[in-house]
């Protein structure tokens, strides 16, 4: 009998280990199997410069994307990226036509960002308003910021030493490429190895136990949607310096691709799991088939139903791999 | 008189627990018929069968005199049951007519689609003034008393036609005079030949309604007998006597130093719901705190540990008076809980097992809130092992193990953190006998290294079985409190009932 458990029991590992794998790969899989249908219909797909072209153009919403995935894992959302992304790019813009030293105005963008996300995250854990609310009126704040900083007109003249931070390259790769893998590791790493967080993941998984386990619900929660306005402060950051100009209608709409690939990295809508990792290779399969649609010349109007077909798609696997689960 | 209902050798089983064994009950048209039994004794089981929520393993049940093989909620309605939970199953932002009558609405005579309103209202107005009711059929649900809500169940009932109308301690929200109320209106449904199954705690209120009485307990089967041929104190008896043996790990005599308060709460109040003064735990002691579901011991566990607000909070504790405004003060003052409802607040399920061992500890696993894997990794593997928790492995997910398992996680939490007083809320809840043994055992254990161990449970037995002293909770305040050797069910009961 001792001996049949301990086979059943290694039964189950292996067989977990098959399924775990599979699930990890899931969404891995599906940016190969994107990428070898592509290579098949368009010479053009799979070379070293195409492949570059796809990491830049990904990075801006991978970089958003990760933000929003801490969020997403403790249950939220946050809907003001792409608006925070503007007002930051803005005030980058404009500290460096007053003058201001590269690395200064950098900072004051990305500290608008972090400034942001702090209202949003104050603001939803101390008067218990949803995300959804706080972020949709954030959306519109932000947005309108970056309009009457600007008065709707390009803010340009920037220097052009600023412009290496999105224009540059070190080697082949793109700057911006270089920023968000270096980000993803140090996210992913906060996420898996620190008490923050597993906090995060805690709080995204049962709020009330981890309220009664001491977790400091509001700190947490503030933590995270500072988190987002800083990444969303940086991707704005790197776009007013790949366009060389800063633009109050920047960004318009990244929140929905961000939140995008996030769900189809598997972050969940219901908290509690999620991944950086998996959040990269999720952004990677939106660009990727930009890209790959574009290539073979299918109009931007298409790709727009494409994706919103891969979100559905992607949810509805993970629904029925967690029912699968329990 | 005719008999509506029969129900007989009602057998059901969940995972674990044989919830029914071997019960039955009968009601005849016009009688009142009084369901007891202790928290878990199977009543809202069994009513659940009649309702057709829950199918029945075994037995056989009548309905005027018909067997019914496959009961579903459609057909237990359609055959004159109804059933009103304590939780009422009402649309608070619809009228009073809406509700009666939702998913039956008159409709106009020409386009059947539309609701025909001023026939809606006519036709509630009419089953309202049968029970004499003074409620507006216009009026919105959520602006009534809870004793008005009440009503409006039960007139959605006799607008179904029920004959057999299931009302589950239904005067535990009302104050004396609407009792009054709810009386002159079973008594009326009483003559108009309606069969009711009355279930509650307050004992005393039979003596005015009910004709007879039907006994569970554990769920089994006690007995039937006529209200007017028994006394209260017999029913009591029936309703807890049973033994302990092998239930409870031995109980062995402590010397409780009674100069070493570990808590001591002095005054702790919350509007209406709580009014506690001179609350003592002494260290070492299990410390049994009864009541029945409603008597304010949750709230008391909750407001304790920081989780909810209060008007008045003096407590001390190891002598210094603490102040607990949030659960993050009470873990630091050294409290832990275990709450009633682990699923709900006690565990992050999609969550692995060492995760939520170490949850509230992660400060000692980890350096600048960089967490030592390793670190991590012993301590769960040490508490497993020490409470044998059953899993494959450390970073299963909770969810995935059993509920006597899951519990343990969570004793695994606060031993980890090294709790001095542990407040077991409902500990053995929904979890197998041998794991409830296991339970009783690390709390005994527990206790022998000193820390103080609360434990709030609606079973007697097992308040018996292993508490040192019991306090008895009653409408937010304590009414006795009882050492160890005065400990016997009835006179627990006589301070949790009234």
């Amino acid at each position: 009998m001792i001996i049949g458990a301990i086979t059943g029991i290694k039964e189950m590992k292996s067989k977990l280990n098959i399924t775990n794998l599979l699930n990890e790969l899931g969404v891995l899989l599906g940016l190969i199997s994107m990428g070898v249908l592509f290579s098949i219909f368009s010479k053009h797909f799979f070379t070293v410069n195409n492949l570059l072209t796809i990491a830049l153009q990904t990075s801006i919403i991978a970089i958003l994307a990760m933000g929003v995935t801490y969020v997403i894992i403790t249950s939220g959302i946050d809907l003001s990226v792409g608006s925070i992304l503007a007002v930051s790019g803005v005030v980058t813009g404009k500290a460096l036509l007053a003058g201001l030293p590269i690395w200064l105005s950098i900072l004051l963008g990305i500290g608008m960002g972090g400034l942001c996300g702090l209202i949003n995250g104050v603001i939803i854990s101390n008067f218990k308003i949803a995300p959804f609310i706080v972020t949709l009126g954030m959306m519109s704040i932000a947005r309108g910021a970056a309009n009457v900083i600007t008065g709707a007109m390009p803010v340009s003249g920037l220097p052009q030493q600023f412009a290496f931070v999105g224009g540059g390259r070190i080697g082949i790769v793109p700057v911006p490429v270089i920023i968000m893998f270096t980000l993803a590791a140090i996210l992913g790493y906060v996420l898996k190895r620190t008490s923050f967080g597993r906090y995060i993941y805690c709080l995204g998984s049962n709020e009330e136990a981890a309220l009664l386990s001491g977790v400091n619900v509001k700190k947490t929660k503030i933590g995270v949607y500072v988190i987002s306005g800083l990444m969303a402060g940086l991707a704005g950051v790197i776009m007013t310096s790949r366009l060389v100009s800063a633009q109050s209608a920047a960004g318009l709409g990244y929140e929905l691709d961000a939140i995008a690939a996030a769900i189809i990295g598997g972050c969940s809508p219901l908290g509690g799991a999620g991944k950086i990792r998996e959040t990269i290779i999720g952004a990677f399969i939106i660009g990727t088939m930009r890209n790959g649609l574009n290539l073979l010349s299918i109009n931007a109007f298409w790709q727009q139903i494409a994706i919103g077909a891969i979100i559905i798609i992607a949810v509805y696997i993970d629904t029925v791999r967690r029912r699968k689960e329990s | 008189m005719k008999e509506l209902l029969r129900m007989e050798g009602i057998e059901k089983s969940f995972p674990g627990v044989k919830a029914l064994s071997n019960v039955n009950i009968d009601v005849r048209a016009g009688e009142l018929h009084a369901l007891l039994g202790e928290n878990g004794a199977g009543k809202s089981t069994l009513m659940k069968v009649l309702a057709g929520v829950y199918k029945k393993d075994n037995g056989k049940i009548y309905i005027k005199g018909e067997e019914i093989e496959d009961l579903n909620t459609e057909l237990s309605q359609k055959l004159g049951i109804s059933i009103i939970y304590q939780e009422f199953n009402l649309f608070p932002d619809l009228s009073v007519a809406e509700n009666i009558f939702i998913r039956r609405e008159p409709k106009n005579s020409v386009l059947n689609f539309v609701i025909d309103d001023r026939k809606l209202n006519k036709q509630t107005e009419e089953i309202l003034s049968k029970l004499h009711l003074n409620i507006k059929p216009k009026t919105l649900v959520k602006n009534l008393s809870v004793a008005e809500q009440q009503m409006v169940e039960i007139a959605k009932a006799l607008s179904m036609n029920a004959e057999i109308l299931v009302m589950d301690e239904p005067t535990a929200a009302l104050t004396e005079s609407e009792i009054v109320e709810l009386f002159k209106v079973i008594k009326e449904l009483k003559q108009k030949g309606v069969g009711i199954i009355y279930i509650s705690h307050r004992l005393e209120e039979l003596e005015e309604i009910a004709d007879r009485v039907t006994i569970l307990r554990d769920g089994k089967y006690i007995k039937t007998v006529n209200y007017k041929d028994t006394t209260v104190d017999q029913i009591i008896t029936a309703m807890v006597g049973r033994d302990l043996e092998d239930k409870f790990p031995p109980y062995e005599v402590k010397n409780i130093n009674k100069s070493k308060i570990l808590l001591n709460v002095k005054k702790l109040t919350a509007k209406n719901k709580l009014n506690i003064e001179d609350f003592k735990l002494y260290k070492g002691e299990i410390l049994g705190i009864y009541g029945l579901v409603g008597a304010g011991r949750t709230e008391f566990a909750k407001v304790l540990f920081g989780k909810d607000k209060c008007d008045d909070f003096e407590v001390y504790i190891q002598g210094e008076r603490a102040e607990i405004k949030s659960p993050i003060d009470a873990i630091n003052y050294g409290l832990g809980y275990l709450t009633e409802d682990r699923k709900k607040d006690g565990l992050a399920l999609n969550l692995s097992v060492e995760y939520n061992i170490n949850l509230p500890s992660l400060d000692k696993i980890a350096t600048n809130g960089i967490i030592d894997r390793q670190k991590a990794k012993m301590s769960a593997e040490k508490y497993i092992d020490a409470l044998k928790i059953k899993t494959p492995g450390m970073f299963q997910l909770a969810k995935n193990l059993s509920g006597g398992n899951q519990q343990k996680i969570i004793i695994a939490k606060w031993l980890m953190k090294n709790s001095k007083i542990i407040i077991f809320d409902e500990p053995t809840r929904g979890i197998d006998v041998g794991a409830k043994y296991e339970v009783y055992e690390l709390m005994i254990a527990l206790a022998k290294k000193g820390v103080g161990v609360i434990m709030i449970s609606s079973e007697l037995p097992e308040i018996i079985g292993i508490s040192d002293r019991v306090v008895i909770m009653r409408e937010g305040r304590f009414t006795g409190e009882l050492e160890r050797e005065e400990l016997k069910e009835k006179s627990i009961l006589s301070y949790a009932i009234k």
